[in-house]
C-alpha cells in the first residue's frame, strides 16, 4: 500500500524527526502561505526554497530521489490545467501553476515523512480543529490498510469466479456485482466498527478519549523553528529586495 | 469458596430472534481455568460478551460479588478482562503504547501511572521492545500478545480468552499457552483447539446451542462429543 | 476534483479556509453528541469509502467508474457524521496521498464535505422517505458531484486561472457523466444494502422547515443546472450581457468581485489591502457563525 512508505519513513531518529510535530507544521504552514503569496520573482523564491527542501530531505535522511518522485503524484493534474492555461495564452500561469503546486506537495510531503500521521495530530490537538475530527482521522488511517486489505480480497474473489465461468458477463449483470461487493464492504466495515466498539467498552471506555502524551515544547523545537521561518522570510524579503 | 463468576439462567436473543443463550449456569472458581468448546454458532462468545456487560440478557451474573447492572459495569469492567478472537479489532490506537495504556487511562490512572502499567504488562507478555510501534506493523503473534497486554494493564482478576490460538502458527500458539501458563489469574477458555486446553484448563463445558450440555474434566467432554479432529481410518482389509 | 496548492488566488483560499472552521466546527459538535462513541464507526466508514474506490464500476467500453460516496455515507451516517468522514478523508488525501492542498484544503472541504454534500442531502430529505425515492437517491448523489465540481471550477476560474471555452465545456460534461455515474452506483448500492435487511439506511428526519428544504434545493438546482446551460452557450451569456451592458448607456460588465479583487488593490498600499482581507474574512466569519447558531437553534427545537 501507498502510505506503508511514510510510515517507514516517518521513524526514523534524525534531527528533523525529532522536533516537536507543532514547531514543523508551523514552519510548513509559514512556507505554503510564503509560497503562495509570492507573486513576481516567484520563480527566483521558489528556486531558493525547493534548495532549502532538498536540505531538509537530505538532514532527514530521506530517500531524495523517492521524495521527490513522489511530490510529482500532483503533477498530472496540474499539467492538464497547465496546459489549458497555455492554450488560453496564459503561459506565465501556466508555469506558476506547476512550480508551485509541485512545491507546495513537495513541503507537505516532507512533513509527513518526517513526522507520523498521529503525531501531526496530536500536534493539532488544542488548536481550532474539533478533536472529534481528529479521532476519526486517527481511526480512518488505523483502520485503512486493514479494510483496503478487504477490498482488494473481494475483488480478487470477484474477478475469480468471473474467470471460472468462462464467460464474460455482461455489463449490467458486472455493475450490479460490483454494487453488491460495495455492499458487503460496507456491512464488513460496520461490524468491524461495532467490533472495535465492544473491545473499547470491554477496557473501560466511558465516552472521552484520554490522550496519553504529554507535548514536550522545547528549546530545541523553538530554535528550528525560528531558523526556519527566518529562512522562508528573509530568504523571500531578500529576493524580493534585489529584483 | 465463593465463586469468582456465577451465572443463573442466562437467556440471550439478538435483535433480528436469533435465540443465542437459552439458560446458562455456570461457575468459575478462584484459581482455575475452564475451558467452553461448543461448535461455531453455539453462543460461546454471546456468553463472552455477558460477562462483562457488553450484552444484557435475562438471568442473573454476579461477577466477585458485584451483580452486573448499569450502575456495577465500570467495577465489573475492571474485574473481568476479555481478550477477543480478532486482535485487529482491539488494538485500535496508534502506537502499541497508547493501546496498551488505553484501559488504564480509563480507570482514571494519571498519565504516569498508565505508561508505568502498560510498560509493565508489556514487560509479562515479552512485548518490551514495540512500545512506540503501530499495531498495524507487528504479526499476528503479536498483536495477540498486546491484545493480552492491554487487558493485563488494567490488572483484571478474570481473565477472558475467546478463541486465543486461532490465527496464529504452532509456535506462536505454544508460546501464547506458555504464557497464559504464567499468568495466575483465573481464566475462561473459549476454544477449538484441544491441545490448547488440555495444557490450561481444569475442567471443561460443552455448549450446544445456547445451552451447556455437558461439564466435566477436558477428556471426558471431548470423549463424549468426539470433539477431536483425529481421523479414524477404518483398516483397509486387503483383497488377495 | 482536489485542487491542489498553487490554484487558488489568496483571498479565495484563505477566505474559504476562514469559511469552512464554522462549518465544520458545527458539523463535529452534532456528529460528536455528547460522546466519543461514534469515533470508530466514523473513522472505519473513512476508510470504507477509500477501499470502496478501488472496486471498478464498468462504464462504456473498456473504461470504469467508481464510488465516490459522498451522498452515500450522508443517507446512512446521517449529514453531519457524513460531513466529518468527508473532512476525515480529505485531510488524510491531502497529507497522506498528495491529493488535494493543504492551503487549498478550506475550499476542497466546503465544495465536497460541505456544500456538496447538503446538496446530496436535500432530495433525500424531502423525497427519501416516499415513493420518489429511488430518484431522489439518484438525484442526491449526482447533485453531490455536480455541485462539488462546479464551485471547484468556479473556485479556479475566479482565481483567474484560464481555460479555453471548449475545455470548459467538456469538463462540465465530465461532470455530468460522473454525476450520473455516481447517481446509479449510489442507487445500487443502497439496493444492495436494502437487501441485506439491517437497516443501514436511515430514514430522513424532519427536521428543517420544509419552505426552507424546498428553496435550498431550488437554488441548487437552478445554479448547477444555469452553470451548465451557461457553459454550453457561452457566446449567447455573452452575447446577452454585452447587450445589456450597451442597452443600459454604462459599461455593465459581470464581474465577480473576487476576481477583480486583487487587481482592484493592486496599486494602493498593502495597508489597505490588508486591512480590506480582514475585514472580508471577519464578516465571513460571523455570517457563518451566525449562519450555524440559527441552524444549530433550529434542530433545538
Ligand atoms: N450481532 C448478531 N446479531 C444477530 N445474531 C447474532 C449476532 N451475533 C451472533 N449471532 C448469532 O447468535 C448465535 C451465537 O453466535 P456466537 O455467540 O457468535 O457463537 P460462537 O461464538 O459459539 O461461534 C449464532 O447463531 C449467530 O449467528
Ligand atoms: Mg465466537
Amino acid at each position: 500500500m501507498h502510505h506503508v512508505v511514510l510510515d517507514r519513513w516517518g521513524c526514523g531518529l534524525s534531527p528533523v524527526h525529532r522536533r516537536d510535530p507543532r514547531a514543523k507544521m508551523l514552519a510548513a504552514l509559514i512556507f505554503l502561505v510564503a509560497l503562495a503569496t509570492s507573486h513576481q520573482s516567484y520563480l527566483a523564491v521558489s528556486a531558493v526554497y525547493f534548495a532549502l527542501l532538498v536540505t531538509a530531505i537530505f538532514a532527514a535522511g530521506l530517500p531524495p530521489a523517492a521524495v521527490l518522485r513522489r511530490a510529482a503524484l500532483v503533477l498530472p493534474f496540474s499539467l492538464v490545467f497547465a496546459a489549458m492555461s497555455v492554450a488560453s495564452g496564459d503561459t506565465t500561469r501556466a508555469i506558476s501553476l506547476v512550480v508551485k503546486s509541485y512545491l507546495s506537495a513537495l513541503v507537505v510531503l516532507v512533513l509527513v515523512s518526517t513526522t507520523p500521521l498521529p503525531q501531526l495530530l496530536g500536534g493539532l490537538e488544542r488548536t481550532a480543529v474539533p478533536r472529534f475530527l481528529l479521532l476519526v482521522v486517527q481511526f480512518l488511517y488505523r483502520y485503512l490498510f486493514v479494510i483496503s486489505e478487504e477490498a482488494q480480497h473481494m475483488r480478487a474473489a470477484a474477478a475469480a469466479k468471473g474467470g471460472s465461468m468462462g464467460r464474460v458477463i455482461s455489463r449490467r449483470r458486472h455493475f450490479g456485482a460490483a454494487a453488491g461487493a460495495v455492499g458487503v464492504l460496507f456491512a464488513r466495515s460496520y461490524a468491524r466498527a461495532e467490533a472495535i466498539h465492544l473491545a473499547m467498552l470491554a477496557r473501560g471506555f466511558a465516552g472521552h478519549f484520554r490522550p496519553l502524551a504529554k507535548s514536550s515544547f522545547r528549546k530545541l523545537d523553538a530554535a528550528f523553528l525560528a531558523g526556519a521561518v527566518a529562512a522562508i522570510v528573509l530568504l523571500r524579503a531578500a529576493i524580493e529586495a534585489w529584483t | 469458596m465463593d465463586a469468582l463468576i456465577d451465572v443463573r439462567s442466562l437467556c440471550f436473543r439478538y435483535d433480528d430472534g436469533t435465540v443465542a443463550l437459552d439458560g446458562v449456569d455456570f461457575q468459575l472458581y478462584p484459581g482455575e481455568t475452564v475451558a467452553i468448546f461448543g461448535a461455531n454458532g453455539s453462543g460461546k462468545t454471546t456468553f463472552v460478551l455477558h460477562l462483562n456487560g457488553l450484552l444484557m440478557g435475562g438471568g442473573a451474573i454476579t461477577i466477585c460479588g458485584n451483580a452486573v447492572n448499569k450502575q456495577n459495569l465500570s467495577r465489573v469492567r475492571e474485574k473481568v478482562g476479555v481478550v477477543f478472537q480478532d486482535s485487529e479489532m482491539q488494538l485500535f490506537m496508534p502506537t502499541v503504547l497508547e493501546d496498551v495504556a488505553f484501559g488504564p487511562l480509563n480507570l482514571g490512572l494519571s498519565r504516569e501511572e498508565a505508561s508505568e502499567r502498560a510498560l509493565e504488562a508489556l514487560k509479562q507478555v515479552g512485548m518490551s521492545g514495540c512500545a512506540a510501534r503501530a499495531p498495524y506493523h507487528l504479526s499476528a503473534g503479536e498483536k495477540k500478545r498486546v491484545a493480552v497486554a492491554g487487558i493485563l494493564a488494567m490488572r483484571p482478576e478474570i481473565l477472558v480468552l475467546d478463541e486465543p490460538t486461532t490465527f496464529l502458527d504452532p509456535p506462536g500458539q505454544r508460546s501464547l499457552i506458555e504464557l497464559f501458563e504464567s499468568l495466575p489469574q483465573a481464566k475462561i477458555l473459549v476454544t477449538h483447539d484441544v491441545e490448547c486446553a488440555r495444557a490450561l484448563a481444569h475442567r471443561a463445558v460443552f455448549f450446544e446451542k445456547g445451552r451447556i450440555r455437558g461439564e466435566g474434566s477436558v477428556e471426558d467432554i471431548v470423549a463424549r462429543f468426539n470433539w477431536d479432529r483425529t481421523v479414524i481410518r477404518r483398516p483397509t482389509s486387503s483383497r488377495h | 476534483m482536489h485542487i491542489p496548492d498553487g490554484f487558488l488566488s489568496t483571498p479565495v483560499w484563505a477566505t474559504l479556509d476562514l469559511a469552512v472552521v464554522p462549518a465544520v466546527g458545527y458539523f463535529a459538535r452534532r456528529a460528536q453528541g455528547l460522546e466519543q462513541s461514534k469515533v470508530p464507526l466514523l473513522g472505519v466508514m473513512g476508510a470504507f469509502v477509500f477501499a470502496a474506490q478501488m472496486i471498478n464500476f464498468p462504464v462504456g467500453v473498456g473504461t470504469s467508474g467508481h464510488l465516490i460516496g459522498a451522498a452515500l455515507l450522508a443517507y446512512t451516517l446521517g449529514p453531519a457524521a457524513a460531513s466529518v468522514v468527508l473532512t476525515a478523508i480529505l485531510v488524510v488525501q491531502a497529507l497522506v496521498f498528495q491529493d488535494g492542498g493543504t492551503l487549498a484544503l478550506g475550499a476542497n472541504v466546503l465544495n465536497m464535505a460541505v456544500i456538496g454534500l447538503l446538496a446530496g442531502y436535500l432530495p433525500y430529505q424531502i423525497w427519501g422517505g416516499g415513493r420518489w425515492r429511488r430518484p431522489a437517491i439518484f438525484l442526491g448523489a449526482m447533485l453531490s458531484v455536480m455541485v462539488s465540481a462546479l464551485l471547484a471550477l468556479s473556485e479556479l476560474l475566479v482565481s483567474g486561472v484560464a481555460m479555453p471555452a471548449t475545455a470548459l465545456r467538456v469538463s462540465i460534461g465530465l461532470f455530468m457523466i460522473y454525476g450520473l455515474l455516481e447517481g446509479a452506483i449510489t442507487v445500487a448500492v443502497l439496493g444492495a444494502l436494502e437487501s441485506m435487511n439491517v437497516g443501514f439506511l436511515r430514514v430522513p428526519e424532519a427536521s428543517v422547515s420544509h419552505r426552507f428544504k424546498w428553496v435550498g434545493l431550488a437554488a441548487i438546482l437552478l445554479a448547477t443546472f444555469g452553470a451548465l446551460i451557461a457553459s454550453a452557450y457561452p457566446d449567447g451569456i455573452q452575447r446577452l450581457t454585452s447587450e445589456i451592458g450597451i442597452g443600459s448607456h454604462g459599461r455593465l460588465r459581470i464581474s465577480t468581485p473576487l476576481a477583480n479583487y486583487e487587481a482592484a488593490f493592486f496599486q494602493s498600499g498593502w495597508l489597505r489591502k490588508a486591512a480590506a482581507g480582514v475585514a472580508g474574512v471577519v464578516v465571513i466569519y460571523g455570517v457563518c457563525a451566525l449562519g450555524g447558531r440559527i441552524l444549530g437553534r433550529q434542530r433545538g427545537k
